[in-house]
């Protein structure tokens, strides 16, 4: 789980965080808003950012819908052409890859990893109360509407910075 | 389960064409049913409602998100997400548009059984997801 193996990944986890944060706020929400998914890909999480993951792991999410973390999220294909360009169009520039293969998930990338090890405890995530790094309204809640601001961010009850 | 049979005679008696409404709904899939079963006769409640509950070989029965208390929100087994409730009385816009009620089913039924749900157990879960006040 440790992507900061090294002080130059540790240098290039810092500046894809600024980066992240600086160009972030509005595009984040103007991203999440876009009517087609919003209703295909809110309906058993939030919608996540595009930003947060490449183009090409977007490609590869899309790819498996039929088995998508355990559940069917299978769509028709004009819906799922139309939800890959949105993806696409809003991906991150910056390569989320693991292994030489493209990363399926946002919390195992190594920006999100080094975003939220700071303040949080590692066993953060298997609090009853979050369940889930996934889960990012536990914690962000206005996360439905693509806001990740310090003004909205409110630790569950029971979940402390370390 | 005169409750079903009941809304089964009146929905039949309005066409199933353009399903917009749970009884068009419930229509359609015993007209189906029928079809596929000619032994068969009507929805029922206490089948629907045993569907709903039970596990079917894998992870998940319907109430591991849905709940056993359709009329109430549930929540996604997995994510946590909050689902809005159910069943028609609760809920106003559920069965009322045909793609998003089949998207469903063919989804949840591959999660749930492994495969398709049968127009019979559709019939059966809708019928008792109307029983509900
Ligand atoms: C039928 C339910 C369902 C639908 C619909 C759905 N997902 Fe998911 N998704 C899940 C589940 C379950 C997980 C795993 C959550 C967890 O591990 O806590 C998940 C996880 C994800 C993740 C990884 C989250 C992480 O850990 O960083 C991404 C990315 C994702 N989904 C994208 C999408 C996209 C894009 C769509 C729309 C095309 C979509 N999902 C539609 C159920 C769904
Ligand atoms: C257990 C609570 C928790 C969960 C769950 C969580 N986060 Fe965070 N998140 C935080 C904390 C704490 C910070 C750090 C805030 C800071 O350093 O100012 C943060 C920071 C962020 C930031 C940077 C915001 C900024 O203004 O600097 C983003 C973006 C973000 N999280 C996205 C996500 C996404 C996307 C998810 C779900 C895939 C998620 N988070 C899940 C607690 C959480
Ligand atoms: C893993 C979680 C999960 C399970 C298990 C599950 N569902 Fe669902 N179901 C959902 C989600 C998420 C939605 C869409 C969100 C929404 O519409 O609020 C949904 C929507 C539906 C709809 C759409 C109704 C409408 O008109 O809006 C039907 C029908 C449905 N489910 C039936 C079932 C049946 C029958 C089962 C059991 C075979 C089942 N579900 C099991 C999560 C689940």
């Amino acid at each position: 789980m440790n992507a900061l193996r090294s002080p130059s990944a540790a240098v290039a986890a810092i500046l894809l965080a600024v980066t992240f944060v600086a160009e972030a706020d509005e595009d984040f929400r103007a991203a999440v808003r876009n009517p087609a998914y919003q209703a295909e890909c809110a309906a058993c999480h939030v919608a996540y950012p595009p930003q947060l993951l490449s183009a090409a792991s977007w490609r590869a999410v899309m790819d498996g819908l039929g088995k998508h973390f355990g559940s069917d999220a299978s769509l028709d294909p004009a819906t799922h052409a139309e939800i890959l360009r949105h993806l696409e169009a809003n991906a991150g520039r910056r390569d989320t890859v693991a292994a030489g293969k493209p990363q399926l998930r946002i919390t195992e990338t190594r920006w999100f990893v080094h975003e939220h090890s700071d303040e949080l405890p590692r066993d953060v995530w298997k609090h009853p109360a979050v369940k889930s790094a996934a889960n990012c309204a536990a914690c962000h809640t206005a996360a439905d509407k693509g806001d990740f601001s310090d003004r909205t961010l409110r630790l569950p009850k029971g979940v402390h910075k370390k | 389960m005169r409750l079903a049979t009941c809304l089964f005679l009146l929905a039949s008696a309005s066409s199933a064409a353009f399903a917009e409404a749970p009884a068009d709904f419930l229509a359609g899939y015993s007209q189906e049913a029928k079809h596929a079963n000619p032994g068969y006769t009507a929805p029922s409640v206490q089948r629907g409602q045993r569907f709903f509950t039970e596990k079917h070989g894998h992870d998940w029965s319907c109430a591991s998100c849905h709940t056993g208390t359709p009329t109430a929100s549930g929540k996604h087994a997995v994510t946590g997400k909050v689902i809005g409730p159910l069943a028609p009385a609760a809920n106003p816009e559920r069965f009322t548009r045909a793609s998003k009620v089949e998207k469903w089913f063919r989804r949840n039924c591959n999660d749930v059984l492994g495969r398709a749900c049968t127009a019979g157990e559709k019939g059966d879960v809708l019928a008792y997801l109307m029983s509900l006040k």
